[in-house]
């Protein structure tokens, strides 16, 4: 039976939004459970409903939801999730052409691309809802990242050994501005097509990001309700606060 | 040899001089001759024991010297809590005579997984103690699976005997596979439904085990109640036992610790000199090590994953005191700090938390704001933090949760200010 837990704002409701949380106890292996708590709990402080659905392998997909998230996981996790993943793969493929928001994180980013190349050769299919590619690396890209982005400078954590390429015309999430990004090559890190975000960050992301979380909230308020989003007006004072040092650790006052 | 015994004593006197560097009087000795660890090693007669796992390893460790110790042991340990090989060869230089071989009967360390994997490649231990497996810094290691592996090679490079966390699936996969004897320790039946508080359970749900019957040698811990508890082997129990340190993951460390004494002492091993011996560790420091401050006790409580976090706050759950909390991110504490978001704060919900501080004060509030603790203050300096903290709560006792550097750096100002007992020294009682 697939977990639900419903959260009602503080106020009258504006709409029930329906976020999934894609394999959390496989998938969530640097704090991604932050990330479901972090939009859970903006989407009631912008005035609306909570839905929570926990999708574990082998629960029917919920087609009606509005918001999707996936984190990173280990490759025992990845290969306890992989049936399902086949199995829900073209759903979520359509879903995410029509302009359902999504927040893949890590492990499950690398499987939104196109492929896998192992170090030993071989080559496992990818869901191929963003133009990425990503190969098998002995060296791990491990550290602190500060990246630019259209919804300003986001900070996070990455670590990560597979080393993804965007294809041509494929949008990258952010400007690595410190760390390593998608390869720790070409200064991209992530992807974005559609309402559809990949990214290598975690630390959780959003906790201390909330303008991506509002990127992702906005087009699911409109699905939801059919109106345009109506957000609240928020203070986030911790989060600028601590968003704020880190960029300063990171890239200083240059740039 | 005796030249980089030489050498690396000097430079040992020069950095307790300086007040610190645990490990760099070791890198010079192991600059100056490679293998002067294998050597030191080489004429300890009864037992090279290596303690190992995520959680516990400095508790445990400590625990098991006590025991051989009261039992007449002469035991060689690394007590300053530096589980790097070099740590342990700076520990060892002052007790190395210029030949550099160790003059003990028995050595006992505690090493991360990395490490182990240095020392065995140096030096085979006798006899491994496999704790647990949970995520950690995995900055370092990647990923769990890793770690369990690096835990499963120590337990093989073992050659007389390895003593297995039983309730672990990841550590009872490990000692399955060795070619030596291995002696199980776990919670006894009455207790298995309080696995949870130590454990990271929800991230290996497939992994259950089957229940292991206790044989000859193993032991199973027995509660009493919160404080009380017996060790129970199938011919004999040692208890009742009451720790200094609080909590069930201190009695576990004991059942692991008194396993693994009587599998190196055999007959030898008295279960009444256990008791009393187990009774008198005192906690190592940050692991529940109280400082009297302006009359008021002050609990240092080092936290550095998920699963210890969890344990730490289920242990003082029930008495609820003024908190603080303060984590860094240097390389000691783990540079990722996503973990504290696979720690439940709810149990500080009622009482909030008075400050949060350290590198990542912000963090850790905007951490706790997500599970409805209130943070009174953030101040991200240190020493500023915890005179404010003390200030603001002068009649009642006071704790403080704070990752690796912080608890160095706070253990420093409380030790100027209070007259603490100097790093890896025995607290005077």
């Amino acid at each position: 039976v697939t977990s639900t837990t419903v959260l009602e704002p503080a106020g009258p409701s504006k709409g029930t939004l329906t976020l999934v949380h894609l394999y959390p106890r496989e998938m969530s292996i640097y704090g991604d459970r932050g990330n479901t708590q972090a939009l859970a709990s903006r989407i009631r402080r912008h005035g609306y409903t909570a839905e929570v659905v926990l999708h574990d392998p082998g629960d029917e997909l919920r087609t009606d939801a509005h918001l999707f998230m996936g984190g990173g996981g280990q490759d025992s996790g990845q290969a306890r999730v992989e049936d399902d993943l086949e199995a829900i793969g073209p759903t979520l493929r359509s879903m995410a052409a029509d302009g359902v928001p999504m927040l893949v994180i890590c492990g499950m980013y690398q499987l939104f691309g196109n492929s896998f190349h192992t170090v030993t050769g071989q080559v496992l299919p990818g869901l191929g809802i963003l133009d990425v590619t990503t190969h098998g690396n002995d060296k791990r890209m491990i550290g602190p990242v500060c990246i630019e982005t259209e919804y300003g400078r986001v900070v996070g954590y990455e670590n990560h050994s597979g080393s993804t390429v965007l294809g041509p015309g494929q949008r990258a999430f952010g400007t690595v501005l410190s760390g390593h990004g998608n390869n720790g090559e070409d200064a991209t890190e992530g992807a974005r097509s559609h309402h559809v975000i990949g990214t290598y960050l975690h630390g959780p992301l959003l906790p201390a990001n909330p303008m991506v979380s509002d990127a992702l909230i906005a087009p699911a308020a409109e699905r939801a309700t059919g109106r345009p989003f109506e957000p609240e007006v928020l203070a986030d004072p911790l989060a600028d606060e601590a968003r704020g040092r880190q960029v300063r650790r990171l890239v200083g006052s240059r740039r | 040899v005796a030249t980089a015994v030489v050498a690396g004593k000097a430079v040992r006197a020069l950095a307790r001089l300086r007040g610190g560097g645990s490990a760099f009087p070791g890198l010079v000795a192991e600059r100056i001759a490679p293998g002067i660890l294998s050597q030191a090693l080489a004429d300890v007669p009864r037992g090279i024991v290596v303690v190992s796992g995520t959680n516990g390893k400095t508790t445990t460790t400590k625990m098991l010297v006590a025991l051989l110790r009261a039992h007449g042991r002469d035991v060689f340990t690394n007590p300053t809590g530096s589980n790097f090989t070099r740590g342990v060869l700076s520990e060892m230089l002052p007790h190395l005579p210029v030949s550099g071989r160790l003059a003990v009967d028995t050595v006992v360390v505690e090493l991360d997984e990395a490490h182990a994997m240095r020392f065995i490649a140096e030096v085979p231990p006798t006899h491994s103690l496999l704790l647990n497996v949970a995520r950690d810094q995995l900055d370092r290691f990647a990923e769990i699976d890793h770690t369990a592996d690096l835990l499963a090679r120590l337990g093989a490079a073992s050659t007389e005997g390895v003593v297995a966390n039983a309730d672990d699936p990841f550590v009872a996969r490990a000692a399955g596979e060795v070619g030596v004897p291995v002696r199980w320790f776990g919670l006894d039946e009455s207790i298995a439904d309080r696995l949870p508080e130590l454990t990271e359970h929800d991230s290996r749900f497939d992994d259950a085990l089957a229940a292991h019957e206790p044989g000859p040698g193993d032991a199973r811990l027995r509660p009493r109640d919160e404080r009380v508890f017996d060790i129970v082997f199938e011919d004999l129990v040692v208890g009742p036992v009451t720790l200094h340190q609080r909590g069930l993951a201190a009695m576990i460390n004991a059942t692991a610790a008194a396993t693994t004494a009587r599998m190196l002492l055999g007959d030898a091993f008295d279960a009444a000199t256990a008791a009393t011996a187990l009774a008198e560790v005192r906690p190592p420091f940050g692991r529940g090590e109280v400082v009297e401050v302006e009359g008021q006790p002050l609990e240092l409580v080092l936290v550095k994953n998920p699963a210890g976090f969890g344990v730490a706050l289920n242990t003082y759950g029930s008495t609820p005191v003024a908190t603080m909390i303060a984590i860094n991110d240097n390389d000691a504490d783990g540079r990722d700090v996503s973990w504290l978001y696979d720690v439940s704060f709810a149990s500080l919900r009622e009482r909030g938390v008075s400050f949060t501080s350290g590198i990542r004060a912000y963090d850790i509030a905007l951490r706790l704001h997500y599970d409805d603790v209130a943070t009174d203050r953030v101040v991200p300096d240190l020493d500023a933090a915890l005179d404010a903290f003390v200030a603001a709560h002068p009649d009642e006792p006071k704790r403080v949760f704070c990752t690796y550097t912080a608890m160095m750096a706070l253990r420093r100002t409380l030790a100027a200010r209070y007259g603490l007992a100097h790093f890896g020294e025995e607290v005077r009682t």
